[in-house]
């Protein structure tokens, strides 16, 4: 039974909740606003915040000094290839570590997991020269086999919680019937974790999109997702911050945009399960 | 847009990079005014040498240099042209990552020996030029004209440390927020340990002796940070062990900054009417010395290099020979003014009358670089090369270490004493480890 929460236990909750919600959420209303700044007034003191002269400048210089288009084609060619072969790989693997465990379930799973432990830094150079002598350098495939691996711990993980939640009498019942294993997968176990599927895949795109280590280091043009296209307006020596925000503002948006749609499920996914 | 536009663009792009792919340079390079300027005239390289063509990774400094140093270090060749730093280019020389540029020192046309003489020292490893310097920078004392008359101060042209250090006391006044100098404090081989080296030279001290032995026990070291900490605690803004180029760039365009030490670099941004409030009141001197025959200015330049090994030299050599010839200079000036030519490169720049009226900070920015000798940085002898820096591998890795120490002295965790004590052992102990001295 629900507990009753009075009015003012409610009020407080949702102060909160939306003090915190700004203050995540302001840093990047202060990129947004500072794209459409001056220099001059990006660096004002004190900051203005909305009365100040409001300008695109800054987008038209981004737009003409480099492809937008071809890295932001990158950047979806890479989270969705990627999260689309994790998943591919990583349904069948949790299939198993959930529903035929054995003794070395647990720490099969703890394995995956701890390659996550380790600074990416420290395995860049052998990837590198493995890399140049498979020619996959500046490569859209080298990206999203690269990306897929970084990430099929966590889609392992997120969909072995998913599928625990899932009655094995239900796949009994399938395999009763006369399923083959395949089927059983695809035509019983699918449908049901699709909530979790469906997380599980918004989660991972929005991982790949904003990866900037490997996306940085193994591209140089062709390749190069958004990622090196915001990379390549930061300046250590000059104040470039409003171009740097609309070159950011730009290259966040679309996932910015696909989280907003898609929040319902997100949140469902990501909390299904912990509740019942 | 729609799906169709942005798949049709894709596709176009690809289709362009395919067909251009037999002679296409990838040239690797920083995010900086020149740089970016040099993108937008590529058209006329284009045109001289119909058949090459460019494409552009620009990239922040630090990233440029993981990315450009994996790449050479591994000989995979994804970049035929690389932007390097002065202090990357005699290692990599050295290590034999780098094609000699004998074309060039050949060419009579390119006139090489034009070139400013310590930044094509500093180029050169046993007689070979490794890299071609497209734009050059050392430091200097920017200041406020107004807030100097107000105090009855007048700048010299050739300041001493003590001067400095009176005179930013004096116009300091942190009720207005005005602060007498602003200086680098954040941590990093390239933001505080710059500034600070490059004093230190004024002050006597080196970060080695011909020996290869640390010399942050000795009293110059002390004298330095002592000064240093002392000066921005009576004088500097508050939280400057977190400032870096920008931070003060920006105190400085807003009207909270007496004095600025800094790249020559600055003077074009802080006398831009569109980004500076203090665009008019600015005025130059040469950075600071103590009477011991150095000052405490930098020497940095931006060079093109090509990776050795590259398939496509002969093309490669002739861009840097297009961006770094004196016909560039000219086309800069002829499309957006002589004050907007790459700097600190070649001595032919500086007789030049125009240029000489169009650039107020030219002389200084001249005689700064031409007082700066990465073969002979400090009073006393070393065995390293570079002046705001120690030109081997492993200074990246120490001098940032060092600077976290510097940085926390200046923000009070630590005294001087302790923070060059620390400097002393952990120098000692990564030089040790790395085998110097080396036989």
């Amino acid at each position: 039974m629900a507990r009753k929460v009075s009015t003012r236990r409610k009020l407080v909750m949702s102060a909160i909740a939306w003090t915190l919600g700004i203050l995540i959420f302001f840093p990047i209303l202060w990129t947004v606003l500072t794209s459409f700044k001056s220099e001059g007034d990006a660096i004002a003191s004190p900051p203005v915040f909305l009365f100040f002269h409001w300008t695109t400048e800054n987008y038209a210089e981004v737009q003409s000094r480099s492809d937008y288009v071809l890295h932001f084609w990158n950047s979806v060619v890479m989270s969705l290839g990627s999260t689309l072969l994790g998943l591919v790989i990583a349904i069948p693997a949790a299939w198993a570590m959930a529903f035929s465990p054995t003794r070395r379930t647990k720490d099969v799973l703890m394995w995956m997991l701890s390659t996550k432990m380790m600074p990416p830094v420290g395995a860049l150079i052998p990837i590198y020269l493995i890399f140049r002598d498979v020619g996959l350098l500046d490569t859209r495939i080298g990206l999203v086999v690269v990306l897929t691996l970084i990430n099929l711990p966590i889609i392992v993980w997120m969909l072995y919680t998913y599928f625990k939640e899932i009655p094995g009498e239900i796949l009994e019942a399938a395999r009763m019937d006369g399923a083959s294993l395949a089927k059983e997968i695809v035509y019983v176990l699918t449908p049901m974790a699709i909530p979790g599927i469906a997380s599980t895949l918004l989660l991972n795109i929005i991982l790949a999109w904003n990866e900037a280590f490997w996306t940085l280091n193994l591209t140089t043009s062709k390749a190069a997702p958004l990622t090196t296209f915001i990379a390549s307006y930061s300046s250590p020596e000059g104040l470039f911050y409003a171009k740097l925000s609309a070159a950011s503002t730009m290259a966040i948006a679309p996932i910015l945009i696909l989280g907003w749609f898609s929040q319902k499920q997100l949140v469902r996914g990501l909390t299904f399960g912990a509740v019942k | 847009m729609t799906l169709k536009t942005i798949l049709l663009g894709a596709v176009s792009a690809l289709a362009l990079s395919g067909i251009a792919s037999a002679e296409t340079l990838t040239i690797a390079t920083v995010n900086n005014g020149d740089m970016i300027r040099m993108q937008k005239l590529t058209d006329d390289f284009k045109a001289k040498n119909p058949g090459i063509d460019v494409q552009w990774v620009t990239l922040e400094e630090n990233v440029l240099r993981q990315r450009v140093t994996t790449d050479v270090a591994t000989k995979s060749g994804q970049y035929d042209i690389m932007t390097i730093g002065i202090y990357e280019a005699p290692i990599w020389g050295k290590q034999g990552w780098l094609a000699p540029l004998d074309k060039l020192s050949a060419d009579a046309r390119y006139d090489a020996n034009d070139l400013l003489p310590p930044i094509r020292s500093g180029l050169t490893v046993n007689g070979k030029l490794y890299a071609a310097p497209f734009y050059g920078e050392s430091s200097m004392v920017m200041y406020r004209k107004d807030l100097f008359d107000k105090a009855g101060l007048k700048m010299p042209d050739a300041p001493t440390w003590t001067f400095i250090a009176d005179a930013a006391r004096k116009i300091t006044d942190k009720s207005t927020e005005t602060y007498g100098i602003c200086l680098r404090g954040k941590a990093g081989w390239g933001e505080n340990m710059a500034f600070l080296t490059a004093t230190a030279n004024s002050f006597g001290a080196r970060w080695f002796d011909e020996n290869w032995k640390p010399q942050f026990d000795q009293p110059e070291w002390k004298n330095t940070l002592d000064f240093y900490v002392k000066l921005m605690k009576d004088a500097g803004p508050p939280g400057a062990s977190s400032n870096g180029f920008n931070e003060n760039l920006a105190l400085f365009q807003t009207g909270k900054c007496g004095m600025w030490i800094d790249a020559t670099v600055a003077a074009s941004f802080v006398t831009n009417p569109k980004e500076s409030k203090v665009a008019d009141k600015v005025g130059f001197a040469l950075a600071p010395d103590n009477g011991l025959g150095k000052r405490g200015n930098w020497l940095w330049s931006w060079n093109l290099a090509i990776p050795a090994g590259s398939k496509k030299v002969e093309a490669a050599e002739k861009f840097i020979a297009w961006a770094t010839s004196k016909d560039y200079l000219n086309l800069v000036a002829e499309k957006e003014g002589w004050a907007n030519v790459p700097p600190g490169t070649r001595t032919s720049l500086y007789q030049n009358a125009e240029y000489q009226k169009a650039a107020s900070f030219a002389k200084m920015t001249l005689d700064s670089i031409n007082s700066a000798d990465p073969k002979k940085p400090s009073v006393k002898p070393v065995p390293y090369e570079g002046v705001q820096y120690v030109a081997i591998p492993e200074f990246q890795g120490i001098g940032t270490a060092v600077g976290q120490q510097f940085s926390a002295a200046l923000a009070g965790q630590v005294t001087v004493d302790q923070a060059l004590q620390s400097a002393q052992q952990l120098t000692e102990r990564e030089m040790k480890k790395a085998g110097y001295p080396k036989k």
